[in-house]
């Protein structure tokens, strides 16, 4: 499978990465290589095999749905590029 | 090196701070001191000597009233991976630029609170994704280690090339890594240093940023076995803000370092036997089995038909892990943000931080994840890795049935490169460097590399030894022994 200019500009949208018009073809060549590497797992029967979802047979642990913590704010939004009033803070969503 | 305290090993050094011959002021001082005049390595990016010098303070405190940890006092290097609190954190990546958490990793306040002292923070790939410690936004890692009679500047191997790099020259007496594919280890073998990635769950992942959480772990990068048990004592345990992990006892890793392995099996797979594979590789695997039959082990030739598939799978599910874990980098609740124009709506920022803030191969990996994981793409690709990945690890529970107890493979498939010479290689010629790792990964057992000797361009080369789950103690008493038998003393000279 290779990856047309198309399939690459969909993919970065999808990504949320914006490429510029100019850098599509590359950036389709290298994905297209990439793939062409994964093509080899064409070649395993996996007929019967379950995919794995966890590498260690193990029931994930189940905690209370209960508040643990609570009133830090301020810690959460420490770090925000734009943080106003309390909020987070981002271009306009709606019109 | 002059042999300055900041060249001891961690045991070393645990005894001599117990026996009072050494402050831990003292030695932290040396490390300080060695880290500053490292600067030519650029393997410490941000250098919390303040912080070093508190806890330093309050380890000699604690050592003076008797009966402290075996890392009271010991200065560690940390990967930039780990959130430490109120210190940068920003996975060697420009989107988290800024970034200084509000929260510590369980790996780190374990650490810590068992006395151990933070220098600072380690250079690495970004988000963890490399081979040579050249995606890193704070630039390239150099290798103390050089090959004899040149200047060439070497890679230190990656993701963890800081942290190899660090304990290689003896900036700090160990380090943090983590290890997705290969990356413990495959910088720990470019550099002559021991690496351990443990089995998947030991270790808590919780406050370490996300690259695939199915194959993310972390472990110790030291100078030798008994360190790298001294640090894996500290750092594994169960932690209930990591559902992964695992709620079992830790052993004591060093009580288990008895140097005998007489009666035990060790299996030889075939499969790691690659075609183009320098005779060098070859005769230090060969040297390194013969090591092990000396200390009377039986060495059986086994099979992990599925090997071949292992990087092919690898990289279908570790972009695609990433590109869900790193969908959080949108320039709302932490780090980089770009400068929008007018007009822009919330898809613009997106795009635009994004573009600005990852690097070229973050967002080629970010890319081929979205891809396999797009519709109509999801079975094709990820399932289809996945039930692969089913089979790999059935090759090893398969081999252990028979009765191995480890496995012994080389670590890597050359020693140490140069920086910038893979620059114009394809992408996947990249990712060969872990072909011997990344089967550890994907089956989730703990794999240890070990120096076992130099090459004739006086580079280190390491084997891997690969064990049982949460059989890590058995697994580092092997690794012991080869290390014994292999007696790797070289150090880099220093021109730093």
């Amino acid at each position: 499978m290779s990856i047309d200019i198309e399939t690459a500009r969909r993919v970065a949208k999808l990504a949320r990465i914006r490429v510029d018009e100019g850098d599509l073809p590359a950036l389709a060549g290298e994905l297209s290589g990439i793939l062409q590497f994964m093509e080899q797992l064409n070649e395993v029967d996996v007929t019967g095999i379950e995919p794995m979802t966890s590498v260690t047979p193990m029931r994930l642990k189940r905690r209370a749905d209960v508040v643990t913590d609570g009133n830090i704010q301020s810690a959460i939004l420490k770090n925000a590029p734009d943080a106003r009033e309390g909020f987070f803070a981002v271009p306009k969503v709606v019109e | 090196m002059s042999g300055g305290a900041n060249t001891l090993t961690v045991a070393a050094a645990r005894d001599a701070l117990r026996k009072r011959e050494l402050s831990a002021v003292d030695l932290t001082m040396a490390c300080l001191t060695a880290m500053d005049a490292g600067d030519d390595l650029n393997a410490f990016v941000h250098k919390t000597p303040e912080i070093a010098l508190a806890q330093a303070r309050a380890a000699d405190t604690r050592l003076a009233a008797g009966a402290a940890p075996d890392l009271c006092g010991i200065p560690l290097g940390i990967k930039d991976l780990f959130c430490t609190k109120g210190v940068p954190s920003q996975a060697a990546s420009n989107i988290l630029r800024g970034f200084r958490p509000e929260y510590e990793s369980t790996v780190t306040s374990q650490l810590f609170a068992a006395g151990a002292v933070m220098l600072g923070k380690l250079n690495m790939d970004e988000f963890a994704m490399g081979s040579s410690n050249e995606t890193s936004c704070y630039g390239d890692v150099v290798n103390p280690w050089r090959r004899t009679g040149e200047d060439t500047a070497l890679t230190p191997g990656g993701s963890s090339g800081g942290s190899a790099s660090a304990v290689a020259a003896d900036l700090c007496l160990a380090a943090t890594g983590t290890d997705t594919g290969g990356s413990i280890r495959q910088p720990a073998a470019f550099t002559g240093i021991v690496g351990i990635k443990p089995t998947y769950g030991r270790v808590s992942r919780w406050g370490i940023v996300a690259f695939a959480s199915s194959l993310d772990q972390a472990g110790p990068m030291t100078k030798t076995v008994r360190d790298a048990a001294l640090l894996l004592g500290a750092m594994a345990g169960h932690d209930p803000k990591d559902s992964t992990s695992a709620d079992l006892p830790v052993p004591d890793f060093e009580a288990a370092l008895t140097g005998d392995i007489r009666g035990k099996t060790i299996g030889i797979p075939k499969e790691y036997r690659m075609d183009g594979m320098p005779a060098e590789i070859e005769a230090l695997w060969a040297n390194g089995t013969a090591m092990l039959k000396d200390a009377g082990a039986t060495i059986v030739d086994i099979s992990l038909p599925h090997t071949k598939y292992a990087l092919p799978a690898y990289y279908v599910i570790a972009p695609a892990e990433a590109s869900s874990n790193l969908a959080r980098y949108d320039g709302v609740r932490f780090g980089h943000r770009a400068k929008l124009a007018q007009g822009d709506g919330i898809t613009e920022m997106y795009e635009k931080t994004r573009a600005e803030g990852f690097g070229k191969e973050v967002q080629r990996r970010v890319m081929i994840g979205t891809y396999v994981l797009s519709a109509g793409f999801y079975d094709a690709y990820y399932n289809r890795a996945r039930r692969v990945r089913a089979l790999i690890k059935r090759d090893f529970e398969l081999a252990f049935a028979a009765g191995v107890d480890a496995i012994l493979t080389p670590a890597t498939p050359s020693s140490a490169f140069g920086l910038g010479e893979m620059a114009n290689a394809d992408p996947v010629e990249m990712y060969l460097n872990d072909v011997f790792t990344v089967t550890v990964n994907l089956a989730g057992l703990p794999g240890i590399a070990v120096p076992v000797g130099l090459d004739a361009k006086g580079l280190p080369l390491g084997l891997q030894l690969i064990g049982k789950p949460w059989a890590e103690a058995e697994l580092l008493n092997h690794a012991y022994v080869l290390e014994q038998a292999a007696g790797f003393v070289a150090k880099a000279p220093k021109w730093w």
